[in-house]
């Protein structure tokens, strides 16, 4: 009986003792891997995003050598909530941005970082929550360059208000629009618009259309037709608007036709063919190329050419202008098709607007020099300061 | 004349200026305002396709009526249009509609709509019939372009000859640094020349949108001032 209570006795020890071996090795083991983790210096480094809308964290580390090899898990706490939001990763990137938070909520992260059987666990981050920004500082140099643009444009407004007068240069293209109309009244056909294949959001566009309005009071006062065939639903209706007002300040509302400003397709090449056919239909006169055009610049341009038409060009684009000047008689290059509308008003509040244009450009033009020669000077002579320089007017830029 | 004039000139310089001052804002406040303008304009844009339709449809029945030259075309177009109508709704876009499969049972959820039948085995290859005559149209014009009347017209049949003879093989055989030289005018020479147009190009933008936000510019709203 003793013997038996004895070694039930020693058997309760014994189950004791190594339960309390087994637990006191699992916290040597906890201890021995963050103890590691401390000694490596691995600390998540958490915080808002910058310069976001209140929807991510980013999780920043500094990985050491003795982790080479290992794959890291990030994990988030919110409240009793565990999830991981990144597993497997290689921790040598060194950052991640947590893309799944909710603005205003606190959350706190800690990694694991796993090889074989070994797991090493970092310590919970300091709770940190995302909030959103009012202001980008990113952008900040944009806001920059926006404030001396608008200053510059107000500086010269301001200037041709007080009636100071400003010179433009001639602009072929824009001269013979009068030429263009004039040629097709005589000839009895009609004139062609194109507005291109863009849509009423695109700045060419809109140009376009200014145009379109010079050129339909023009078509108005000598009596001539002038058809607008479109791709964009928007654009056909605001350019049927342009000619009607047009129409209507030539003293000519009776001749404005709506129908004349009609709709093709929104299918690139279904235009290019549509508009084609049109044009070996009604032979018009004068063609207008004014806008957005892609592929299908050169097949509009070379069918009006194969008429006889008298035609205008201007897109901003510069892989179609080459197809441009080969088949057209004039083409305005980029932004001469932007100041087309101040140099047919003549404006003197428009031409300010040239003018800060130009001060800008030479602003830019004098910026590339200085970059040139600091570029000469510190990369191809190797002088350090000039290096420097460089690399400032790099990043400020 | 305000609801005319004013009233557009006010709703662009408003709206031109929120979306520039919306451009530096990353709160959730500035981002919910544009997605919720983008939405209006999806539902604007939608709208406007059944001005286009009014249009081809008035259009191409007017010729039809006048008889006027070629108007069997319009005919083409008419029932061209209405064949699409009819089997979009009928059978679907992207998938096959309930309709449909009951019509014809060897339809499956997964199989082709007809209207994607059309779009594929009609509309692209008249697509590519089209863009395929860009070669034709090229050909003639360089032929014009590169007649060496002037200095400049001699530089530019130069260059190109130098660019069309390095980007085929046969140019290697010339001379084997061909391609290098080509890369060297596209990246050097053209891309200066590009740069220089694209910076004027953005600085007429730029121009041209505050023109509009500031009222200057009223062109797009039709007639001059």
């Amino acid at each position: 009986m003793k013997r038996h209570l004895l070694l039930f006795l020693c058997m309760i020890s014994i189950s004791v003792f190594s339960q309390e071996l087994i637990d006191s090795t699992n916290v040597a083991l906890i201890d021995t891997a963050i103890t590691e983790m401390q000694h490596s210096g691995i600390v998540l480094n958490v915080c808002d995003t910058p310069n976001d809308d209140g929807t991510s964290i980013t999780i920043k580390w500094d990985i050491n050598d003795s982790l080479k090899g290992y794959l890291m898990d990030i994990h988030r706490i919110h409240g009793e909530c565990d999830t991981a939001i990144a597993l497997d990763m290689n921790p040598e990137k060194g950052i991640h941005t947590d893309n799944m938070v909710h603005g205003g909520t606190n959350y706190m992260y800690y990694a694991l970082f796993k090889k074989d059987d070994i797991v090493k666990k970092t310590d919970n981050s300091l709770p940190v929550k995302a909030i959103g920004q009012w202001f980008n500082k990113e952008r900040f140099d944009s806001f920059i360059v926006l404030l001396l643009i608008a200053g510059a444009f107000a500086w010269f407004i301001y200037l041709a208000k007080k009636g100071k007068s400003f010179y433009i240069r001639k602009i072929a293209g824009l001269d013979a629009v009068e030429e263009a109309v004039g040629r097709s009244t005589e000839m009895g056909k009609p004139i062609m618009y194109l507005l291109g294949i863009g849509y009423v959001t695109d700045i060419p566009t809109i140009a376009g259309l200014t145009i379109l309005g010079r050129v339909a009071k023009k078509a108005a006062e000598y009596d001539t037709r002038i058809m607008v065939p479109s791709y964009d639903p928007v654009v056909m209706t605001t350019a049927q608007e342009v000619v009607k007002e047009a129409f209507t300040e030539a003293g000519r509302p009776d001749a404005y036709r709506k129908e004349d400003t009609m709709y093709i397709t929104q299918d690139q090449f279904g235009y290019a063919a549509g508009v084609d056919g049109m044009m070996m239909r009604e032979k018009p006169g004068a063609i207008f190329l004014q806008g957005l055009f892609f592929a299908e610049s050169l097949i509009l341009a070379e069918t009006g050419y194969s008429i006889g038409a008298i035609q205008i060009a201007g897109t901003t684009e510069t892989a179609q202008l080459p197809f441009f000047v080969a088949a057209c008689d004039y083409t305005l290059i980029g932004e001469e098709m932007m100041a087309a509308s101040v140099y047919l008003e003549r404006e003197p509040l428009m031409l300010g607007s040239i003018v800060a244009e130009d001060l800008i450009k030479i602003i830019i033009v004098f910026v590339l020099i200085i970059g040139f020669i600091l570029g000469l000077l510190g990369h191809g002579f190797k002088i350090g300061f000039f290096t420097d320089m460089f690399e400032w007017l790099v990043r400020i830029i | 004349m305000f609801l005319k004039k004013q009233l557009p000139l006010l709703v662009a310089m408003f709206m031109g200026t929120m979306m520039i001052i919306q451009f530096f804002i990353p709160h959730p406040f500035s981002k919910n305002v544009y997605s919720t303008i983008l939405d209006w304009l999806m539902i604007v844009t939608a709208f406007t396709l059944l001005i286009a339709v009014q249009s081809t449809v008035q259009m191409h029945i007017t010729k039809i009526r006048r008889k006027v030259t070629d108007w069997q075309s319009s005919v083409i177009v008419l029932t061209a249009l209405g064949i699409t109508v009819f089997v979009g709704i009928l059978g679907g876009a992207y998938a096959p509609t309930n309709i449909l499969m009951k019509i014809f049972p060897n339809v499956q959820p997964g199989s082709d709509t007809p209207l994607m039948y059309l779009y594929i085995y009609f509309q692209t290859p008249m697509q590519a019939t089209i863009f395929s005559l860009l070669a034709f149209y090229m050909a003639s014009a360089a032929f014009r372009a590169f007649r060496a009347r002037s200095f400049d017209a001699t530089m530019l049949l130069i260059t190109a000859s130098i660019v069309t003879i390095g980007r085929v093989p046969i140019g290697q055989f010339f001379y084997a640094n061909m391609p290098e030289v080509v890369e060297w005018i596209l990246n050097y020479p053209s891309m200066a020349a590009q740069r220089g147009i694209l910076i004027g190009v953005n600085l007429g933008m730029i121009a041209t949108s505050l023109k509009i936000i500031l009222g200057i510019e009223r062109g797009y709203l039709g007639g001059g001032k």
